[in-house]
């Protein structure tokens, strides 16, 4: 090692360790923010490393910089707009974007190497049989990542919608006659003959789009994470492709860190891996089924005025906010309303489901942009023994996540699932602006007891309505 | 072959690292871990570097490595960005107490 090796040597190793130390902290509040930062600072000093070992190499000329340098000012450019100008409800796309980006950039680095290879003649895909295994995963990976996310990115944008022959079993079909098309053509890559690249990288691609077309809004985020995942398998194998340890470090730990998130994330959502991937839209298969289970009997529907009566003499609220209030983009009223109620003495906290929100954990970001604070955020298993002593529960938007069934009914798809025991207070108010069922696609028993009032509306009308009245009754923030 | 054998090593601990580092994480980080994880993914940006520095004049492999270049920094940019504000939210609701 001559003293240039052992400075780029250096450098990677204290990037990998600050790497380490950022996803480490990224799983904790307290140290989220500053992990974030060092896993900024471990890239940055990677890419210096990179600097550093071709300039005292002197192997870098004016092209490639001039190269380099337009790369990074259109994607650093386009990428911090994006990132300053998205709002909090749509993030989950802006991860799926990102992340298939990521997976773009390891295909077409693979795909450049395979196509004019360093060395060897552009007839061959690489000469050693690992350069061809690195070169193909990148590719495969890379190629289902991108369209994968796209399309996931495009569902929850509401730009795409599932075709209704793709929930039949014809996708299976479909998609194995895919997986197979792309085993051949790695199956020819492999032996040396670089005449199927074209034909893997259309069928991962198009592969991409098969498995993650029929997935159902609920199970996106569990098929982002894993996206997420294999975006660093393609990384990593990327990083056998051009030869840097530095990559395939990196790229292994967020293949293995998401596959524990995406892991964490199903059991939360009390699904398994198998059946969110191959499962479809649960609600499909479910209400053709027993059709009788669908209807309500006892429901009772209130008035905005009624509600805010109601809330007036509250002693303690509990607020469960779910996907209707993201969607609505009503947590800054929901702010008002409750900012309202303490004023006048009321106790207020929120009951955050793991999977409230669009995906887990969103609704704490949502409401933390609101301003709510932090303190008043309870998760489930703290607030569940406290709904008997809970005058008035106010359900905005959530429904499979307030589900009784999930307790009481073996034969529910639901059963098990963990979910908020609203149906132990006093009285609950469903705000919701129809009858119609959840993610799940199955009838909340909920609706039908005797203490349940539904208020029916937009999650951000009523809540301006019940704002207005409460004001009239004399409770107001500013007291 | 020194590359390869010392590659899978670093391809395994990495792995067991990344499946050790991630333990509990609290549902509330969820989101900003998965779009921190996102950015980091972003990683081969490096290699999108090193094919642009060994293309020499090669005119395909220079495009190509730049664009790669452009969509890897589009992802670690606006990735670590997006999760620092969405973390800045939970750290300035802890300052006012």
């Amino acid at each position: 090692m001559n003293l240039s090796e052992i400075l780029k040597f250096a450098i990677d190793l204290l990037a990998v360790l600050l790497l380490a130390l950022g996803i480490k902290g990224l799983s904790k509040v307290r140290s989220a923010r500053e992990a974030n930062r060092l896993a900024a600072i471990a890239m940055t000093l990677a890419v210096i490393g990179v600097f550093v070992d071709s300039f005292l190499n002197s192997s870098i000329s004016v092209i490639s910089l001039i190269w380099i340098g337009f790369g990074s000012v259109v994607g650093a450019f386009l990428g911090m707009l994006v990132a300053k100008r998205v709002s909090m409800t749509a993030m989950p796309e802006t991860v799926a974007l990102f992340n298939g980006c990521g997976g773009m950039s390891s295909l077409l680095v693979a795909l450049a190497v395979a196509i004019s290879p360093f060395s060897s003649s552009p007839e061959e895909l690489g000469t050693l049989l690992v350069e061809r295994i690195s070169i193909v995963i990148s590719i495969f990976v890379g190629s289902i990542t991108f369209t994968g996310s796209i399309v996931a990115m495009a569902k929850l944008q509401g730009w795409l919608s599932t075709p209704a022959w793709m929930l039949s079993k014809v996708r299976h079909v479909i998609n194995i006659g895919l997986a197979v098309l792309s085993l051949v053509a790695i199956g020819s890559l492999l032996s040396g003959s670089g005449s199927g690249i074209w034909l893997l990288v259309i069928g991962s691609a198009v592969l991409g789009i098969g498995v993650t077309l029929p997935i159902g809004g609920a199970d996106m985020p569990v098929v982002i994470s894993l996206l997420n995942s294999y975006s660093g398998v393609a990384a990593a194998s990327a990083g056998f492709v051009v030869g840097s340890q530095l990559l395939i470090v990196a790229g292994a730990m967020v293949g293995a860190a998401g596959l524990i998130l995406t892991q964490v994330m199903c059991n939360g959502m009390n699904r398994s891996l198998i059946s969110v991937l191959f499962g479809g839209a649960l609600g499909s298969t479910i209400s053709s089924g027993d059709s009788d289970s669908g209807e309500y009997k006892n429901i009772t529907s209130c008035s905005v005025e009624e509600c805010a009566l109601t809330l007036e003499a509250a002693e303690r609220v509990v607020i469960v906010p779910g996907y209707g209030l993201a969607v609505a983009q009503a947590q800054h009223t929901l702010r008002e309303v409750t900012r309202a109620l303490e004023g006048s003495g009321i106790e207020v906290v929120y009951a955050i489901h793991p999977v409230a929100g669009r995906m887990p954990g969103h609704m704490n970001v949502l409401l933390a942009e609101a301003d709510v604070p932090y303190e008043q955020l309870k998760e489930m298993d703290v607030v569940n023994p406290d709904f008997p002593a809970t005058d008035v529960v106010l359900v905005l938007g959530a429904n499979d996540v307030v589900n009784p069934q999930a307790k009481n009914d073996p034969t529910s798809p639901l059963y098990g699932m963990p979910v908020l025991d609203v149906q132990e207070a006093r009285t609950v108010f469903v705000v919701k602006r129809g009858m119609s069922a959840g993610y799940s696609g199955i009838k909340n028993d909920l609706f039908d007891l005797s203490n349940t009032s539904m208020v029916f509306g937009d999650a951000k009308k009523v809540l301006g309505e019940l704002l207005l009245e409460l004001k009239e009754l004399g409770i107001s923030g500013k007291a | 072959m020194s590359f390869l054998s010392e590659a899978f090593w670093v391809l395994l601990l990495g792995s067991l690292l990344g499946l050790e580092l991630i333990g509990k994480v609290p549902p509330t980080l969820h989101t900003p871990l998965m779009s921190g994880a996102n950015a980091i993914s972003g990683i081969t940006m490096l290699a999108a570097l090193t094919l642009i520095i060994k293309a020499g004049s090669n005119i395909p492999l220079l495009v190509m490595g730049s664009i790669s270049l452009a969509f890897a920094l589009f992802n670690v940019v606006g990735g670590f960005l997006v999760t620092d504000r969405m973390l800045a939210m939970f750290s300035r609701k802890k300052s006012h107490k």
